[in-house]
């Protein structure tokens, strides 16, 4: 048995020490936005924020996650009030499948939290560590600059600021 | 609204209680269907299969539903469905429900696939509104005694003059909706559109971005359990020993499955099933066969096996002199459809009926195999189809499917969720089928094409279930099911042959397929299926023409094209790029354009583009591409920008990085490291889609419209950007390198 903080709640899981985060998150706590993609570090779709910093949650297994904090996109905000970045994503209508989706706005949510006015350059260098076979990046970049001018505004009110909690 | 409802019910009764009821319809704006005018006319779309109104319609008191046996793949046609209905029937798009695939409840409409559901599901869904809304104007108009003429729809309600409203659901009646539809229906005037044209947002997106439960991999039904399949380690492995004992120890595990060469585990929670898997891979010794080609040799490979050769085009005119010939070989590897999430399946056996949610692209052909491999009824078998992981064709989803079916069957009672691993994807999912063309053409002494010699090789491009042999798990069974003989698709789709048939009109032409139909690698359907080959090597060879001729390669096409639609789609593309003859390009840069109508007869697609080609490390880079598409009426324009944006950039990654690697017995290509594919890095700076939509033409889809463009777009500014030409897909960084050095 261990504890493991996610979306700023305390889980009692009881899964094998060796388990990957991934498996945790979906299995033992039934969150759907982190995807199995290769399990091998090698697509992204598996991302969701530790500590502030982007993570390949089938590569980690659940030891060593003590003590820290795991964001999923669950913990960001729901249909009816979405974070910055998932109304981003909406209004650019940035899927097609949508399995490549969730990862990628993991990581770009814990870009815009170090860096609120990313460039071009930046965004397309953080996000390379994920892919998208129906080929949406062009939306999927599009939807990253629109969340970071969201974010600029939700600064004003912070009651919307949908970062990591 | 012109032309009056005139409506005749005869009601007559029809054999199982049908009520049949027929109206006549004055002068209607009804979409021209592409089939000609037989004797007896019959309804358009997939309402020709599937007649009646309420397959595809329910009206109750709790409101409308909309039915249709197409799966929604990631294209965005569900809301595009919803917006067809809400459009026809007069009633709120948001107060609608669509409910897709399901053996249980929707009509066969087989796969969704070949671009056709707007074509076969939008056109049955609209047709079959448009009727259903005439039979309540009319049921209003026999309650309230007035003429039909005098009612109007609005808000899912008829509406009289005086304004007193009866609403959808209470003039319904039992079995009112259950009639066959008619040949003709008034179709509303595209002037007034209010819903379709309109770039609604999709309905699916919200939970997807939100962590909703999306897709058949986050499926979650109670007392669920976990299985992975262990795959043999290459085509026609047998397994010679396996001691599951020590496995069936492990944590959490329930049962092992071992019938023949299949293999698979079951747990209860989805590790243990991982580390089950892992153990069980290492316990089982297999005999392994060396029986693969020469990945090198393709061009000889294929056009060595023996072949049944088909003239399936060819004109003559004796007239035109030939001047100078040219001719050239262009070829495509085995590219994987490489889906993000691997094929994953959750089935349930209870009292004898199964039951399988799966990501299928066709429900009941589907169905068919998993009953025959399980030697069950059919009607015993119920297939629902879930959102996948995009599949870009015939990929795991059905084997998964029949995997899940299969291991469930030894656990009756629970369900069971079968997740391939990403290994099994790519080294089991059958792939796009390896293709060489070869290709002679001379000009006229004016500069014109004279003649024009194609010949294609190719496997078939479909080996989709319809029998249980199509489907890894019945294939690997003790007692096994035969893979079905691969039959070649029949035009005008065609499948090898698909575009082979030139758009353009040369005096001589003559188009051989020969259909190769020894298999060496597992092949099926993959997205654009043969037209991704051949409107690469006809585009890239109409360039090579160009060149020879001195033409520029936009007036060139435009010589050669007298279909004014296609005209339109090279014109606008050209004038968005700012296309212009004579241009140079900044050094080291190239432009390139292409052009086709998908499958002859369905969508139009012509995309410019610009390359830059690193001389030192051969690397290509699209710098930004202009597209323009004309497909019919446009119901979704967002959604036709969406689905030409992803054509483009995954065709990218096809045609500059993809394909298949194997040695004598094994795929090698099994993950990501092994099968790159593109990475925002290489991404391009803008893609501009540009639609020319025609109101109240058919409806043509667009999901495998740009593929073949694309390919030969960016073949054609490499060249231009190089000078030199490179036939042989991929068009690597190393191949590029080695022709600038050459
Ligand atoms: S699933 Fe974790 S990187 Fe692919
Ligand atoms: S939207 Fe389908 S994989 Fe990215």
């Amino acid at each position: 048995m261990m504890t493991l903080k996610v979306n700023g709640r305390e889980h009692q899981v009881d899964a094998e020490a060796d388990t990957p985060l991934l498996y945790v998150l979906r299995d033992d706590l039934k969150l759907n936005a982190a995807k199995y993609g290769c399990g091998l570090g090698q697509c992204g779709s598996c991302t969701v924020i530790v500590d502030g910093k982007a993570v390949l949650s089938c590569v980690v297994p659940m030891v060593l996650l003590e003590g820290k904090q795991v964001t999923t996109l669950e913990g960001l905000g729901t249909i009816a009030e979405p974070a910055p970045i998932q109304r981003a994503f909406m209004e650019e209508q940035a899927a097609q499948c949508g399995y490549c989706i969730p990862g990628m706005m993991m990581r770009a949510q814990a870009l815009l939290q170090k860096n609120s006015k990313p460039t071009d350059e930046q965004i397309r260098a953080e996000l390379e560590p994920h892919l998208c076979r129906c080929g949406t990046h062009m939306r999927i970049l599009r939807a990253v600059h629109r969340a970071a001018r969201l974010m600029d505004t939700a600064d004003v009110s912070p009651a919307a600021n949908g970062s990591a909690r | 609204m012109n032309a009056a409802v005139i409506i005749d019910r005869r009601r007559v009764l029809a054999g199982g209680g049908a009520l049949i009821v027929s109206f006549s319809l004055g002068s209607a704006l009804a979409q021209q269907q592409d089939a000609p005018q037989a004797a007896a006319p019959s309804p358009p779309g997939s309402l020709k299969t599937s007649p009646y109104l309420d397959a595809w319609i329910r009206i109750d008191a709790d409101g409308v539903e909309v039915f249709t046996g197409k799966a929604e793949l990631g294209q965005g046609f569900k809301t595009a469905f919803q917006q067809i209905a809400a459009e026809e029937l007069d009633i709120a798009f948001e107060s609608l429900k669509v409910t897709t695939a399901d053996t249980r409840l929707t009509a066969n409409e087989g796969y969704t696939a070949g671009s056709n559901s707007m074509k076969d599901s939008g056109t049955a869904i609209q047709n079959a509104a448009a009727q259903v809304r005439a039979l309540l104007i009319a049921e209003a108009a026999r309650r309230l005694g007035l003429s039909a003429e005098s009612l109007r729809t609005a808000d899912g309600a008829v509406i009289a003059p005086d304004g007193k409203r009866l609403s959808y659901g209470e003039l319904v009646a039992v079995d009112m909706l259950h009639v066959q539809a008619q040949p003709d229906s008034k179709l509303k005037d595209p002037a007034t559109f209010k819903v379709i044209g309109r770039p609604v947002p999709r309905v699916d997106i919200p939970a997807k971005v939100t962590g909703g439960e999306a897709y058949v991999q986050d499926m979650r039904l109670p007392g669920m359990l976990h299985a992975r399949v262990v795959r043999p380690p290459s085509y026609g492995a047998e397994l010679t020993e396996c001691d599951t004992a020590a496995v069936g120890k492990l944590p959490g595990v329930v049962k092992v499955v071992r019938d023949g060469n299949f293999l698979a585990v079951v747990a209860e929670k989805e590790f243990q099933s991982i580390k089950a898997m892992n153990a069980l891979a290492a316990a089982a010794k297999w005999k392994e066969t060396a029986r693969l080609p020469k990945q090198d040799d393709l061009v000889n490979v294929l056009t060595s096996l023996p072949s049944q050769d088909t003239t399936i085009f060819e004109r003559s005119n004796a007239a035109v002199a030939a001047h100078r010939t040219i001719e050239a070989t262009y070829t495509r590897p085995y590219q994987a459809h490489g889906s993000i999430g691997p094929s994953c399946a959750v089935a349930q056996f209870v009292d004898g009926a199964m039951t399988v949610w799966t990501h299928t692209q066709g429900v009941y052909p589907d169905r068919q195999g998993i009953a025959e491999m399980l030697r069950m009824p059919p009607a015993n078998v119920r297939l629902i189809h879930v959102d996948g992981s995009g599949c870009y064709g015939h990929n795991g989803a059905d084997d998964a499917a029949a995997d899940a079916a299969l291991i469930a069957r030894a656990l009756p009672g629970r369900p069971v969720r079968v997740h391939w691993t990403r290994e099994q994807e790519h080294a089991w999912e059958p792939y796009g089928p390896a293709m060489v063309t070869k290709l002679k053409a001379s000009l006229d002494g004016n500069g014109k094409i004279a003649d024009w010699n194609f010949d294609v090789w190719s496997n078939t491009h479909s080996m989709r279930p319809g029998g249980a042999g199509s489907m890894l798990a019945a294939q690997h069974m003790a007692q096994p099911f035969a893979v079905p003989a691969p039959r070649p698709l029949p035009l005008p789709e065609g499948g090898g042959d698909r575009n082979a048939i030139p758009f353009y009109n040369f005096p001589n032409t003559r188009v051989v397929h020969h259909f190769i139909s020894a298999m060496p690698l597992r092949i099926s359907a993959m997205r654009a299926l043969g037209a991704y080959h051949n409107v690469f090597s006809i585009e890239s060879f109409i360039d090579e023409l160009a060149i020879l001729a001195g033409a520029d390669p936009v007036e060139f096409r435009l010589k050669h094209l007298d279909d004014q639609r296609g005209r339109d789609v090279i014109e606008k593309a050209a004038q968005a790029f700012g296309w212009k003859p004579d241009q140079k390009p900044p050094p080291d840069r190239g432009y390139g354009f292409a052009f086709a109508r998908y499958k002859n007869l369905a969508a139009y697609c012509a995309v410019a583009s610009e390359v830059e080609v690193n001389r030192e490390t051969g690397r290509p880079r699209l710098v930004r591409a202009a597209a323009a598409v004309d497909s019919g009426q446009v119901v979704n324009p967002d959604g036709l920008i969406n689905q030409i944006e992803g054509a483009i950039v995954q065709s990218m990654s096809w045609t500059l990085y993809e394909s298949v690697t194997f040695d004598d017995t094994r795929i090698t290509s099994i993950d990501w490291q092994t099968y790159p594919i593109l990475r925002f890095s290489s991404v391009p700076e803008s893609i501009e889609v540009h639609i020319i939509d025609r109101p109240g033409q058919p409806f043509l889809g667009s999901g495998e419209t740009g593929q073949g463009p694309a390919a030969a777009s960016i073949a054609n500014a490499v060249a231009n950007a190089t000078g030199k030409r490179l036939r042989n897909l991929p068009l690597t960084r190393k191949r590029i390198k080695e022709a600038i050095d050459a």
